[in-house]
């Protein structure tokens, strides 16, 4: 048997199937949806950072429609251990009992017909706090004699790393040292469509139905069981259409134990929207940490040893299934990047404060991790006074050494690395701006080039998530494919889209195998009750696994088409092609179509002995490594800094990435754009502030936390190389997150290389006008002291 | 983010608007474009009883030409203004800073009217019309007054205004053929509020110089040194003069650079055009 791809394959420029309906505006979101009875859910949140809850008065006139922690007897809060050494587990209720740990936090759940009406009576519920000092910074937080956020831990630590190397040995013969402090801000991760919940109880299918906006419904099934002591039969998980992820929806949150519960207390469909500002304060939840980085290397900025503290601003609470611990993990396993130097010390602390527990975002540690390695290879570039895309390059892991295990025993499986900088080089015309540089601007602005280059390891599994000690380890993946009765076909898989597009993506996949036209696939996603066991849509694993279960079901479904079609055709099951929804054997050809028609109601057609198996084919999928696939890229930005205002423009951004083999380009272009967009934000706006003292969130509208819009965003430039991985199906490695992670280093390093002439450096991102102006300022009062 | 509840009156003519004001012993509201209060509504900062709807009477829509000045109503729209709706006192003046505020889709709704009586501290309009030396005519039921713009605003988000009064019309004055004006605004991206603001208007044919410093946290603040070194120069003034005097307003080095750069690039647009 063999199938000829079709033009809507693997590589096709294919436009997205989901697109239409959200064009139209004919999706359907959780806030879309409409069941019979529903009533909405507001919440009473805690107004406080920290406080003992010393009482909870509810409304007398709506005694039955305001629940508090104590109403939910039987309801266990929600828990990730690990099993790693030293990790400490924290106990998150769905509704606060004894305590408020950030401010935000759910305290009451109330309901009415209105979400107005909501509001309405949670602001009627009086709640008596005592309010206890607050652990805002991080690193004040993990010293001895800290106000503790969980009072029986003795200290804030959730979890302290510590990986060893002989620095000191390097140390001694380095001719350069160069030391930095690093800084990234907290961010909340802001999709399109906040978060949403609404459940009811089906009498019919005696099943608690939670429709939410996830991009793990098969996990939320289980966590929710898990809280609410359910058989995983008794609940169906349905994510409908999902206005972006980003990480932000990969965790149980209470809002969705809570409303299941009430739900089904009161015998009553209930819906919960996540409004903006809720989202602000209560989502402010990732990217914050803190780096002390000390790198060596020789006369010419060849790296030798990198020696690191990494502080990341862990939150209250531990998030569940991925724990407290996976930032700081991934951030120490990361830090060394795609660099070729043989040693590493990092020690991490995953601190306790009272803010928001952190969840992962679109990079998971790497965009702070990327930022503090290329920022440091900046800093050993200006050192040796050399060209950083130069020493950057020499840096790299270089091709010739692929396979190659680093410093923190990371298995990078394929790829050119320092080609990705050549490129990027020449695609932005380093040379051009380097000249450019030694004339003034006629506007009076410093123009500056920046370089960033990373690794993403992506559809990481079973070996490297049970190291990280999770509660739960992702394996392999599950698909379904089936032909209909009308010979045309559908995939069922129990990962998600919610814009990545894999949607369309996984349809591609079963395109090029079936050669049968994308027209003809329709994908099924999203609900547990329809499809088979995934853990879901997160750490880039989409594409890979779930495209890599199709790729193998719609083969074995393949070779059962083509027996049939021998049969239909009087021929040898290997003599008969797949061909543009036709099976064509030595004489003549038979459709799809009849094939499916033969089989499901004229079995008389087929052979006596036929294969009964069935055209519906579920495969499972697990690439043959589990240590992941390493895409890689390279950015590169071209900055013009304002030296009065501060402001940062960016003229210019080149992506130069290698993915593996490419499915639909179009949607990688888009991804690209997005992420570094979301990169962008990281780098120049985003930043969820608190007040020191008392931990208020001061950026709890849309006025204070800015993002970046079209204006602010350059006219991308992407352009990719494709080396196969050697251990996936068709080659293929994840890319979701990957753009995210570049940006901040690459356009910090610009700002930098265009403030050098200034002496001046920006160290924390985001680099807002403030920080460059201080930054000006300090290098201009140094300078002048330094002259007198 | 749902508002708390209230009632909502569209009243046919600015008279009964008036007499609604003059009876809701301040628990009244006027909404026109809502770009404002619509969000605190929301965010429930704002809780009026009733909501007075200003946005369609006619006694508001109107833009006059005067002899020596324009008259536009108090809730012609931001987006009227940018297409070129307003008759303009010194070319492009308000069609440009009209397409600075926001975004379209808040120009759309928001009125000048309605974003002088809200006084935020980092609006165009509250700026731009100091410098322009606009006066705002204000009824009440049963009387009327007119108030100079540098006299309107006494501090963020608080004006002269009583509660029982409806800003009318922006009345600015015309300018000779060979007025100047700048504006320049330093935003973190655009749309957003301004982080300074600087806005010069010369006319020296009629000895009219202003020069004003917006955004700093309050009321604009006029500049009368640097305004009279460029009345007397016709040139930029020196860094010394505007620092020295934009530094009497804004504290820190950083604040001062920036709310410096607006006010030296608002008046380099004047002395050089």
């Amino acid at each position: 048997m063999t199938a000829v791809g079709t033009s809507t394959g693997i590589g096709a420029r294919v436009e997205r199937k989901e697109d239409a309906r959200h064009l139209l505006g004919e999706a359907r979101f959780v806030g879309d949806l409409f069941v019979p009875g529903l009533w909405e859910v507001a919440f009473v949140r805690s107004p406080l950072a920290h406080a003992r809850i010393r009482g909870i008065r509810k409304p007398r006139e709506f005694e039955d429609r305001v629940f508090i922690a104590r109403d939910m007897t039987g309801v266990r809060p929600i828990r990730a251990n690990s099993s790693l050494p030293t990790y400490k587990a924290s106990d998150f209720p769905a509704l606060a009992d004894r305590k408020v740990l950030f401010a935000g936090q759910c305290v009451a759940i109330c309901i009415a017909k209105t979400r107005a009406d909501a509001e309405d009576i949670a602001e009627a519920v009086e709640l008596d706090l005592e309010e206890l000092p607050a652990v805002v910074d991080s690193l004040a937080a993990k010293e001895p004699g800290s106000t503790l956020v969980h009072e029986d831990w003795g200290d804030n630590l959730f979890l302290t790393t510590f990986h060893d190397g002989d620095v000191a040995s390097i140390a001694a013969r380095a001719e350069v040292v160069v030391e930095r402090e690093y800084r990234t801000a907290r961010q909340c991760m802001m999709p399109m469509e906040g978060k949403g919940v609404l459940a009811y109880w089906d009498a019919r299918s005696e099943q608690l139905v939670v429709h939410t906006s996830t991009q793990v419904p098969h996990l939320i099934r289980t966590g929710l069981c898990e809280a609410l002591g359910l058989d995983q039969a008794d609940v169906r998980v349905v994510a409908p259409d999902v206005g972006g992820g980003f990480g932000y929806k990969c965790v149980l949150q209470p809002e969705e134990i809570s409303v299941s519960w009430l739900a089904r207390k009161v015998g009553r469909p209930l819906r919960w929207t996540e409004d903006r500002r809720e989202h602000l304060v209560a989502g402010a939840n990732t990217r914050q940490h803190h780096y002390k980085v000390k790198a060596y290397s020789d006369g010419s900025g060849r790296l030798l040893a990198l020696d690191a503290e990494i502080t990341v601003d862990v939150g209250a609470y531990s998030v569940w299934p991925f724990t407290a611990c996976l930032e700081a993990a991934q951030a120490g396993g990361n830090l060394p990047g795609p660099y070729d130097f043989g040693v590493y010390r990092c020690r991490t602390w995953s601190v306790a404060t009272n803010k928001p527990p952190f969840t992962p975002y679109r990079g998971v540690a790497r965009p702070g991790v990327c930022f503090a390695i290329e920022l440091t290879m900046d800093a050993i570039a200006r050192a040796v006074g050399r060209e950083p895309a130069d020493v950057r390059r020499e840096n790299l892991v270089p091709a010739a050494a692929m396979p190659y295990t680093n410093v923190a025993k990371k298995y990078y499986d394929s790829g050119d690395y320092p080609a990705s900088v050549a490129n990027a080089a020449e695609l932005i015309g380093l040379r051009r701006i380097r000249a450019r540089q030694q004339t003034l601007e006629p506007d009076g602005r410093l123009i500056g080039i920046g370089f960033s280059t990373f690794t993403e390891q992506t559809a990481h599994g079973t070996a490297v998530f049970a190291a990280w000690g999770l509660p739960l380890v992702p394996g392999y993946e599950q698909a379904m494919v089936k032909i209909t009765p009308s010979g045309t076909v559908e995939i069922r898989s129990g990962n998600h889209s919610f814009g990545q597009g894999l949607e369309t993506t996984i349809a591609q996949i079963a395109s090029e195998i079936l050669s049968v036209p994308i027209d003809l696939i329709r994908v099924r996603m999203g609900d547990t009750g329809e499809t088979p066991y995934s853990t879901g849509a997160y750490a880039s694993r989409g594409m890979v696994m779930a495209g890599g279960a199709v790729s193998k079901a719609a083969e074995v479904l393949a070779g059962r088409l083509c027996r049939h079609a021998a049969h239909l055709l009087q021929c040898r099951p290997h003599e008969v092609t797949l061909r543009e929804g036709k099976a064509a054997g030595v004489r003549g050809e038979v459709s799809i179509r009849e094939i499916a028609n033969a089989w499901y109601l004229r079995p008389d057609q087929l052979a006596c002995d036929v294969d009964t198996l069935g055209l519906e084919v579920t495969e499972g999928y697990k690439p043959d490594i589990d240590s992941g696939v390493f895409t890689y890229a390279t950015h590169a930005a071209v900055v013009a800094v304002d030296l009065e205002t501060g402001a940062v423009e960016i003229l210019d951004y080149v992506i130069f990435e290698d993915c593996g083999r490419r499915v639909n380009p179009m949607i990688l272009e888009g991804q690209a754009y997005g992420g570094a967009a979301q990169g962008i934000g990281t780098a120049l706006f985003e930043e969820s502030l608190y007040d020191a003292t008392t931990g208020q969130p001061l950026t709890s509208t849309l006025l204070d936390y800015v993002l970046p819009g079209p204006t602010e965003l350059p006219d991308f430039r992407v352009s990719s190389a494709e080396t196969l991985s050697p251990y996936t199906r068709h080659g293929i490695k994840g890319v979701g997150e990957g753009a995210a992670i570049a940006p901040a280093g690459a356009v910090v390093n610009a700002i930098n290389d265009a403030l050098r002439p200034l002496g001046a450096e920006i160290a924390e991102v985001p680099a807002t006008p403030h920080r460059i102006l201080a930054a000006i300022l300090a290098a201009g009062e140094g300078a002048r002291s330094g002259a007198g | 983010m749902k508002p708390a509840r209230f009632e909502y009156r569209r009243p046919d003519d600015l008279a009964s608007a008036l007499e609604l004001l003059a009876a809701g012993d301040d628990g009244c509201k006027l909404i026109a474009g809502g770009q404002s209060l619509g969000p605190m509504l929301n965010l429930r900062l704002a809780r009026p009883r009733t909501l007075v709807d200003v946005s369609r009477l006619n006694a508001l829509r109107r833009i006059e030409q005067t002899e020596d000045a324009i008259r536009i109503g108090a809730a012609v729209t931001h987006a009227e203004i940018e297409d070129g709706g307003a008759p303009e006192p010194i070319a492009g003046m308000l069609s440009t800073v009209a397409r600075g505020i926001a975004y379209r889709a808040v120009r759309n709704r928001g009125t000048i009217g309605g974003s002088i009586a809200h006084a935020d501290p980092a609006a165009d309009w509250i700026c731009l019309l100091v410098a322009a030396g606009a006066r705002v005519h204000v009824r009440r039921s049963g009387g009327s007054r007119v108030i100079p713009m540098r006299a309107f605003m006494l501090g963020p988000y608080t004006t002269v205004l009583d509660a029982c009064e409806i800003v009318t019309t922006v009345e600015i004055p015309k300018r000779s053929a060979g007025a100047r004006w700048g504006y320049f605004k330093v935003c973190r991206k655009v749309g957003e509020f301004a982080d300074a603001i600087g806005a010069a208007v010369v006319d020296s044919e009629r000895r009219y110089c202003q020069v004003v410093l917006g955004a700093s946290g309050g009321e604009p603040k006029l500049l009368p040194r640097t305004a009279f070194e460029l009345a007397r120069t016709a040139a930029l003034p020196s860094q010394d003069v505007i620092d020295g005097e934009v530094g009497a307003f804004v504290p820190g080095a950083v604040g001062r650079r920036m709310f410096g750069a607006a006010v030296r690039r608002a008046i380099a647009q004047v002395v050089e055009s």
